[in-house]
């Protein structure tokens, strides 16, 4: 984590002390409320989970400690696997194909083509659509008697998968539609893009440097910070699934569980079965789960994100 | 060889707005269709004849105004508390000088990175012991004690401010909140918005939240509300998308008249041309 906070020393100016203490307090005085939010909503909770994670909890009972049992049934548990494999299937499929659509279609749009603010707002649309009415949308464009897409491949002669209905098909069905929702990954990428000297280009033209060495040598490092950005935003978000299966299926993760998502498994846990000291478990462990893939792609971070000027 | 270029890019982003396009489109368009049309193979485009009452029948079939305002309320109690919070905060990390500032921001930011599904089950029991479940309160209220995306952007962008005006206004004698108030906030009107509109984004849509906490039927939002319609009318989709239009239009129209705005508001680097 490299947040550069420019502090002002006010090195050689004697302050009186007690205008110091006031510094300080004023500071603290403005920065109060989020010192409660912090305690209440997030570190009390986050450390209570912990504890909630090592005892037999259901809303209707007080807690027992059970020790690490409800660890030792999740492994155990087939579903949780499952949520597991969904999850990670989603991740490792929907992660690099937005970053590599999202850039490509930044890329196009930084050439400076005629229409560029259109073309911006048509792919920021669907990011504004809530998630609920995506579904049904989806739903709608991705039945198979009935929707717009099969009629659209019957159109070209391919026979339309059953989408939805089907295990194999399910997943990436869902893919499809959070790829049409990714026009906030573009617009990151846009901005980016414009932030990058244009006397780099000038100067690799100089070098007799074509698009594909300019691409390669100017653009790509110069991105790395957007794309490190979205990765590990793309990443959290990705594991975080829950709205659009939850709508899509009304909670049950059908056909055959092929849409149960780690967070519906959680959530189910809680609050259909009232488990809450097993849910607390599952929390834990993607908790850590996210943390280590996050810190992962810090550490290597330092080999592959450049920054400007610093 | 330019030209070509130019016409590959063209094609390649009228494809790709097609994609991002066309669903859009048939959402409205099936909103607008008989019972008969929708179902008709091959799909038509154009509702024959246009059937508006789909509207009044889809909002006459579920509380549609109830939930409205139940949103409504929500939402714009939401983005009072972080407009009232948030800034407050991120001037004290961008303008103040006190002692354990970066150790705190450096725990902001590290808090960002907490999915709100980890701490879901102790809140809910926080809030269960408080009284609060079955209110929207948990939805409310956490957001008047300052939200770590938006305390982050508001910073960026008053550190681009420049503290001459601090100073200036110091050696007047203004004292720190009047500067903040007076001086500081009405510079940061774009961020000020950003974070608003993302708010209100955040608390339209939001789903996981009222499922948790709005119990009674009578108080859920539109999300919820727009589910339980699903569940009751699985074959009815004119009516479906015209409630899924009616929930999504309002954020497009406010996108559109605020998105200049909205896009000088963001600032990721503190440095703003």
């Amino acid at each position: 984590m490299s947040t550069k906070v420019n502090v002002e020393t006010k090195r050689g100016r004697a302050i009186p002390g007690r205008a110091i203490k006031r510094k300080q307090l004023t500071g603290w005085l403005f920065v109060s409320p989020w010192i409660l939010g912090l305690l209440l909503f997030y570190a009390y909770p986050l450390f209570s989970s912990i504890y909630y994670s090592f005892t037999s909890y259901s809303i209707l009972r007080e807690g027992r400690w059970v020790g690490f049992q409800n660890y030792t049934d999740l492994f155990k548990d087939d579903l949780f696997w499952t949520s597991i494999g969904n999850t990670v299937y989603f991740a490792v499929l929907y992660v690099p194909v937005s970053i590599f659509l999202g850039i490509a279609l930044a890329m196009l749009l930084n050439m400076n083509v005629k229409g560029m603010s259109v073309y911006r707002t048509i792919f920021f649309l669907p990011t504004l659509v809530p998630q609920v009415a995506m579904a049904v949308l989806w739903m709608w464009l991705l039945n198979p008697s009935f929707g717009l897409i099969n009629a659209m491949l019957a159109f070209v002669g391919i026979d339309g998968p059953p989408w939805l209905g089907s295990e194999a098909w399910s997943k990436p069905s869902i893919i499809f539609m959070s790829l049409w929702g990714m026009g906030q990954a573009v617009v990151i990428y846009l901005a980016g893009l414009g932030d990058i000297p244009k006397d780099y280009y000038d100067a690799a033209e100089v070098d007799g440097a074509g698009w594909w060495k300019k691409t390669l040598n100017v653009t790509m490092p110069l991105l790395t910070p957007v794309i490190f950005f979205n990765l590990v935003m793309g990443l959290i978000g990705a594991f975080q699934q829950f709205t659009l299966p939850y709508t899509l299926t009304q909670g049950t993760g059908s056909p055959a569980n092929s849409l149960t998502f780690y967070v519906m498994y959680l959530y189910d846990n809680a609050f259909k079965y009232f488990n809450m000291g097993y849910a607390s478990a599952m929390a834990w462990i993607l908790f850590v789960g996210i943390m280590s893939l996050t810190a992962i792609v810090f550490l290597t971070s330092k080999h592959w994100v450049h920054y400007q000027g610093k | 060889m330019r030209l070509t270029k130019r016409f590959f890019a063209h094609f390649v982003l009228l494809l790709a707005s097609a994609f991002f396009l066309i669903p859009f489109l048939w959402l409205l368009s099936t909103s607008l269709k008989p019972l008969e049309q929708i179902f008709s193979f091959p799909p038509e485009w154009i509702p024959d004849p246009v059937q508006w009452s789909n509207y009044a029948d889809a909002v006459n079939y579920i509380p549609f105004f109830q939930y409205l305002s139940n949103t409504l309320v929500i939402t714009l109690l939401s983005v009072l508390g972080v407009l009232i919070s948030c800034p407050l905060v991120a001037y004290s990390f961008a303008k103040l000088e006190w002692k354990g500032r970066n150790v705190l921001f450096a725990i902001t930011i590290a808090v960002m990175m907490i999915p709100a599904q980890v701490t879901m089950v102790p809140l809910f029991m926080l809030f269960k012991s408080w009284g609060w479940v079955g209110t929207g309160l948990p939805l409310i209220v956490p957001q008047l004690f300052g939200v770590p995306f938006y305390i982050f952007l508001l910073r960026q962008f008053f550190m681009g401010l420049p503290d001459a005006l601090r100073d200036a206004a110091r050696i007047d004698g203004a004292n720190e909140f009047r500067i903040y108030w007076q001086v500081m906030l009405p510079l940061a009107k774009p961020a000020l918005l950003a974070v608003g509109l993302f708010q209100f984004i955040g608390s339209w849509t939001d789903f996981l939240g009222p499922l948790l906490y709005l119990t009674d039927p009578n108080s859920y939002t539109l999300s919820l509300g727009l589910q339980q319609f699903q569940n009751q009318r699985g074959s009815e989709w004119g009516l479906l998308m015209a409630v899924s239009t009616l929930m999504t239009l309002p954020i497009i129209v406010m996108f559109f008249f605020l998105q200049r705005t909205f896009i000088q508001g963001i600032t990721f680097t503190g440095v703003k041309q």
